[in-house]
């Protein structure tokens, strides 16, 4: 269980995220829904700290953050290898191919074999259907197979949980759906994932847990189901807004 | 026409030899060294200013230095600065810069390196963010971050740049000269001043001086073109 309390994350102009306390449980999809602007991807990189915020904590297994203190290079390592990141789009190496940037994490932070890290590798382009894609660079795929490359090389680590900020925002809805497919067949193995996405229909089929941001506070932590049939005056706008 | 000709032959192969001997290896150990100093001095004037007290003064100080040198070879004429240091040093007794080679390269390395520090320090600045966020995000040290994701795509981004500097020192060897070495360009002149076939020389020398930096923008074309599948 991952869990941030009371996040404060002031930018000079803006607070993004204000008095923000979450849990996300291991072996679910949590979905992290809001407006543009309201702090989804603030809060989703806290977990890794690829941002700091201004104040509160993060505690995940044994080790507790407080963003107030500094934070030891060792702790920021712990945390980075607890959690695998997939970015919106254009994060795969450019320079190296789909194969080489799936092993990267593995030989040069794990310190595994260059021949185990591939071994591994293969298994997963295998079971992703993707072993043609190996040799090619990133310039010579789909926006779907860099997506789905790129969800490869974070399971690559072996991380505890999934981090993916908008992985579909832009791919056309074709591509879109190979690689909500993906994170489909992830959700239904248990596979523990966060995920900022616009795409209601997804988190209607696969979200167990939803949290609702409205300029940078939560407006609602649950079920989808409640999520869905909420009654709450600003969901329902939301729900309005995102559904024309 | 054909008197040109035969002064080609004549004495093309000298030129050529000339070139291999003194030409491209003053220009191929200055541009190497000269990327190390680009590299280094683009890092350092990129980097953020650590917190930690003695090492944010280090860093300060190195930064002050960086911008220094930087200033100093671009707002000097190289030709100044090769007889600083080797007419001027070894007069102060600083014999170390008394062999020409040793001064050639120093001036001509230092040189290429400031210029071509800013195109290095360009190209990392135009390295997407996020290529530097997934490798943090693996857990990538900054080192690891650096060498192995930022500086190799950095690299590609700076082709053009650093092949104008390359080619840039090529011609800028004929300075040498100046100073002694009998490079190219010095050979040429010895030649013209033996046969007074001035202008043909001069012209030979010019067509070989363009022949080469030729070969560098082929080289070039094909770099490029080979590094344009290493971009998102
Ligand atoms: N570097 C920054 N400087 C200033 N404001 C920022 C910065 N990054 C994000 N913000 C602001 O913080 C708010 C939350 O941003 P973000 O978390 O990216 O929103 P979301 O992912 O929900 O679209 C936005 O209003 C944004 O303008
Ligand atoms: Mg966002």
């Amino acid at each position: 269980m991952i869990e941030v309390k009371h996040i404060i994350k002031q930018y000079p102009e803006k607070r993004a995220l204000d008095d923000v306390s979450a849990t996300f449980n291991a072996h679910e999809t949590t979905v992290i829904l809001g407006p543009s602007g309201s702090g989804k991807s603030t809060l989703l990189r806290t977990l890794n700290l690829l941002e700091r915020p201004t104040s509160g904590t993060l505690a995940l297994n044994d080790l507790t953050i407080n963003f107030e203190a500094p934070i030891a290079k060792k702790e920021i390592f712990n945390v980075r290898q607890t959690f695998g990141m997939v970015f919106q789009e254009k994060a795969l190496f450019a320079h190296l191919t789909v194969l080489k940037n799936i092993i990267e994490g593995p030989v040069q932070v794990k310190k595994e074999s260059v021949a185990v890290a591939t071994k591994k590798a293969e298994a997963l382009l295998e079971r992703f259907g993707m072993t043609e894609l190996a040799a090619r660079y990133p310039s010579e795929l789909s926006g779907g197979q860099q997506q789905r490359v790129a969800i490869m090389r974070a399971l690559a680590m072996q991380p505890e949980y999934l981090l993916l900020d908008e992985p579909t925002s832009a791919l056309d809805p074709e591509l879109e759906a190979q690689v909500l497919h993906v994170l489909k067949e992830l959700a239904t193995q248990r596979t523990s994932m966060i995920v900022v996405t616009h795409n209601l229909g997804f988190a209607r089929q696969v979200a167990d847990h939803i949290i609702f941001i409205e300029n940078g506070q939560i407006g609602y932590d649950g079920s989808a189901e409640g999520f869905f049939s909420a009654t709450d005056n600003r969901i329902q706008q939301f729900l309005n807004a995102m559904s024309f | 026409m054909t008197q040109f000709i035969q002064l080609a032959i004549q004495y093309l192969p000298s030129l050529l030899m000339t070139a291999i001997t003194y030409t491209l290896p003053l220009t191929a150990i200055s541009f190497i060294l000269g990327l190390i100093f680009a590299i280094l001095t683009a890092l350092i004037r990129i980097a953020k200013l650590p917190s930690e007290t003695v090492a944010k003064l280090i860093m300060s100080v190195l930064k002050t230095l960086a911008a220094f040198y930087v200033w100093l070879f671009r707002s000097t004429p190289m030709i100044v600065q090769l007889f600083i240091v080797f007419y001027g040093l070894p007069n102060a007794h600083i014999n170390f810069f008394a062999n020409a080679w040793v001064s050639a390269i120093t001036v001509f390395s230092l040189n290429t390196g400031a210029y071509a520090s800013e195109s290095v320090r360009a190209a990392i600045l135009s390295v997407p963010k996020v290529q530097k966020e997934a490798a943090e995000s693996l857990g990538m040290t900054n080192r690891q971050v650096y060498w192995r994701v930022v500086l190799p795509q950095a690299a590609r981004i700076s082709i053009p740049p650093l092949s104008n500097s390359l080619i840039s020192l090529l011609k800028d060897t004929s300075l040498a000269s100046v100073i002694t070495i009998v490079e190219m360009f010095y050979l040429s002149q010895q030649i013209a001043a033996e046969n007074y076939k001035i202008l043909s020389m001069y012209v030979l020398v010019a067509m070989v001086y363009a022949l080469l930096t030729t070969i560098l923008t082929v080289g070039q074309h094909y770099l490029e073109r080979y590094t344009s599948r290493f971009t998102i």
